[in-house]
């Protein structure tokens, strides 16, 4: 899903040599008793978009809302373009946000709306309205310069809210769950749309989002919080594919984790004693851990394979029962039972347009995958 | 079916009314449109009947409007009532005045009330009522008593002036009694509650955000208030403001306790009219003069209101 684009090609954050764009150093914030971002610190640097993805109540939309000026950290200090934001003005700021709900002013016309920051900003009215033109021109509303937002749908708010929030080529954009009251369906073309603008501008964004697939659509790298804290920064696929904890490998995707001992720690393989699973998991890699120490297996659905015969030379291959299975078109879900009873999830591709092996209800079958197919997690 | 409607006398009714049209709705509805029209209708009407009428010495000092002769009935409609206010100048210049006292006054409501109501609509929960309530407490003690306390802090010898020729700030008293002053604090100190409640109602509803959204597109604070909180909030305003204005301008009781002799508001005139002339057909063509003349505005107003709720 990750569109590959032309600014994550360079990757600043691989090479250390370039300042970083925003700086949040050790940055808390706590109401009251509650600590709603623990010591959080990320850079993120020019022409990334970046997301800040986890459930509600993670303190991702509080840490938003620190870098646009409406909280000020208890503790640390965020930096933008190399300057110190501590104790400035929302209004003072080289950032602009496009809010969750919106918040198109609803007695101004989606002109006026859009031309608010210039015009307080003393741009003339004649320059203003010149580059408003421009900037509807930009997220296809021309035609609706003179309506108010509620004569408007969800759709063409959303894109209001983006062009007030551009109109002042702010170095940074803070987005708000910015396509959250969409459809699915309009919410996977606006998610393009929104690559497409980020890029041709050139803008620093970091995009607040609960919605994983939105984040992997959209990211050049993803930020997971959980209470608070970020537990993993990194790009779409590598969160994906080397989750660092089992909240971040169940956060993302879908994935079958079995519990187990190490029971062969090698240099270039370890085995893993998964009661769970019947047997023993053989991992293709040295992993860093000890002997008999409690780890979790992780792997994703797609990544496993079944077959009604064992297959050949196979060192992870186990028995499993169809429980059910789910036709979704692309692909079907297989909701498998262990002989131990634990429930797995295996997808395959529905690659041809007839069952080749019909396995379907009740099948006794193996499953198999590939001895780097998973991920050992440690916590 | 409940069992009030299966109860006999109820479902005979119900069924009697339901001939000529009238089922449980339109009774609900009914009753507070009888009690405007019984209340409200038939008094104006008869003030409006006896404005037309001459006045005369008798119980009551009008002449009867339709009098009878034999089989025919005669109407004597009487419009010089009305002429009379214009040719005296008294009235022309008391309703001037109501309407200057009023209008400033309500202005001054305006300027107090509006810091009071957005500071109260954004304070938290808890807060929030115990402010509120603040408010409204003036109302548990009887109007009449505040007022007369205000007597007691303006007068020559009252609490005001001796504190001033205590602190020295002046020697002799300071006339403040008796004067428009006490009645523009009267009428502000009285009205101000219709003026923070409307604007209250209106501010807590406006959604935090958007002054989040026009702080972050670069507007300070007074910015925001004009651009953003001010116009979302103008049916408050306007509420607020019809709420002072329209019953001050016809105050009896603030500007006779804390006015001088010369503070002729049109309250006064009509009492002086109907108590002390005993010419009520004036007196009553005082007070319609006065409806006829706010009510045109309002009229005006709110059309202008629903044109303006129409095109957006």
């Amino acid at each position: 899903m990750t569109v590959t684009t032309p600014a994550a090609v360079a990757k600043p954050w691989l090479a250390a040599t370039d300042a970083p764009f925003v700086r949040i150093e050790g940055v808390t914030k706590k109401f009251g008793d509650f600590t709603a971002v623990n010591d959080v610190s990320l850079k993120i640097y020019k022409g990334e978009l970046f997301c800040l993805l986890g459930g509600s109540g993670c303190g991702k939309s509080t840490l938003l809302r620190m870098l646009a000026g409406f909280e000020a950290p208890t503790e640390g200090r965020i930096e933008i373009d190399g300057q110190d934001m501590a104790g400035l003005a929302p209004y003072d700021r080289p950032t602009n946000m496009m809010f969750q709900s919106y918040a198109l002013f609803p007695h101004m016309s989606v002109e006026k709306n859009v031309a608010y920051g210039l015009r307080r900003d003393g741009v003339g009215k004649a320059e203003a309205m010149g580059r408003v033109a421009e900037m509807l021109g930009l997220v296809q509303l021309s035609k609706f310069a003179h309506r108010r937002p509620h004569q408007l749908s969800g759709g063409q708010r959303q894109r209001v809210a983006l062009a007030r929030s551009l109109i002042k080529r702010p170095k940074l954009l803070l987005l708000d769950e910015p396509l959250g009251a969409l459809d699915k369906k309009l919410r996977e073309e606006t998610q393009f749309e929104l690559v497409k603008i980020q890029e041709s501008l050139g803008v620093t964004f970091i995009v607040v989002t609960h919605d994983q697939e939105e984040a992997m659509t959209l990211s050049t790298r993803i930020g997971v919080m959980d209470s608070g804290e970020i537990v993993q920064v990194g790009e779409p696929p590598e969160i994906y594919e080397h989750p660092n904890s089992r909240y971040v490998a169940d956060f993302i995707g879908s994935v079958n984790t079995f519990e187990g001992r190490v029971s062969a720690d090698e240099a270039d393989y370890i085995e893993i004693a998964a009661p769970e699973i019947g047997g023993d998991i053989h991992v293709g890699h040295g992993v860093s851990c000890i002997l008999g120490q409690q780890v979790w297996y992780a792997i994703r659905p797609e990544k496993i394979s079944i077959s009604r015969d064992r297959p050949e030379g196979s060192r992870n291959a186990f028995r499993a029962k169809v429980d059910e299975i789910a036709y979704m078109g692309n692909l079907s879900v297989f909701r498998l039972t262990l002989p131990s009873g634990k429930i797995m999830k295996v997808t395959r591709a529905n690659l041809s347009r007839h069952e080749e092996d019909g396995i379907t209800w009740d099948d006794e079958i193996w499953i198999s995958w590939d001895d780097t197919a998973g991920v050992v997690l440690t916590q | 079916m409940s069992v009030i409607e299966t109860f006999p006398p109820f479902r005979w009714t119900a069924r009697f009314l339901g001939w000529f049209g009238i089922d449980g709705r339109a009774l609900v509805v009914a009753i507070p449109f009888l009690w405007l029209l019984v209340f409200f209708l038939v008094p104006f009407l008869v003030v409006a009947k006896i404005s037309v009428s001459e006045p005369a010495i008798a119980m009551p000092p009008y002449t009867p409007i339709i009098s009878w002769d034999g089989l025919y009935a005669t109407i004597n409609l009487s419009f010089e009532n009305y002429s009379y206010l214009f040719t005296d100048a008294l009235y022309r210049n008391a309703y001037i005045f109501s309407i200057r006292i009023a209008f400033v006054s309500a202005v001054l409501a305006l300027l107090i009330g509006y810091p009071i109501a957005d500071y109260i609509a954004r304070s938290p929960e808890p807060k929030r009522s115990l402010l509120l309530m603040l408010v409204i407490l003036p109302f548990w003690t009887s109007f009449l008593l505040r007022v007369y306390a205000w007597q007691g802090f303006l007068r020559s010898n009252g609490v005001i002036n001796n504190f001033l020729i205590w602190t020295g700030v002046t020697d002799t008293p300071i006339q403040m009694l008796q004067t428009d002053f006490a009645v523009y604090l009267g009428i502000v100190y009285t009205y101000l509650p219709f003026m923070i409640l409307p604007l209250y109602a209106n501010l807590v509803k406006l959604d935090e955000s958007l002054l989040e959204a026009s702080a972050d597109l670069g507007a300070r604070p007074v910015s925001t208030f004009f651009n953003v909180t001010l116009p979302l909030s103008m049916p408050g305003v306007i509420a607020g403001f019809m709420l002072v204005f329209v019953p001050a301008i016809g105050e009896f009781v603030i500007p006779e306790l804390l006015g001088g002799p010369d503070t002729l508001m049109i309250g006064k005139v009509l009492w002086n009219e109907f108590f002390q002339n005993r010419d009520w057909p004036v007196a009553s063509a005082v007070a319609i003069a006065m409806l006829v003349a706010l009510v045109i505005p309002i009229m005006i107003l709110r059309r202008a209101e629903q044109r303006a709720a129409d095109a957006s």
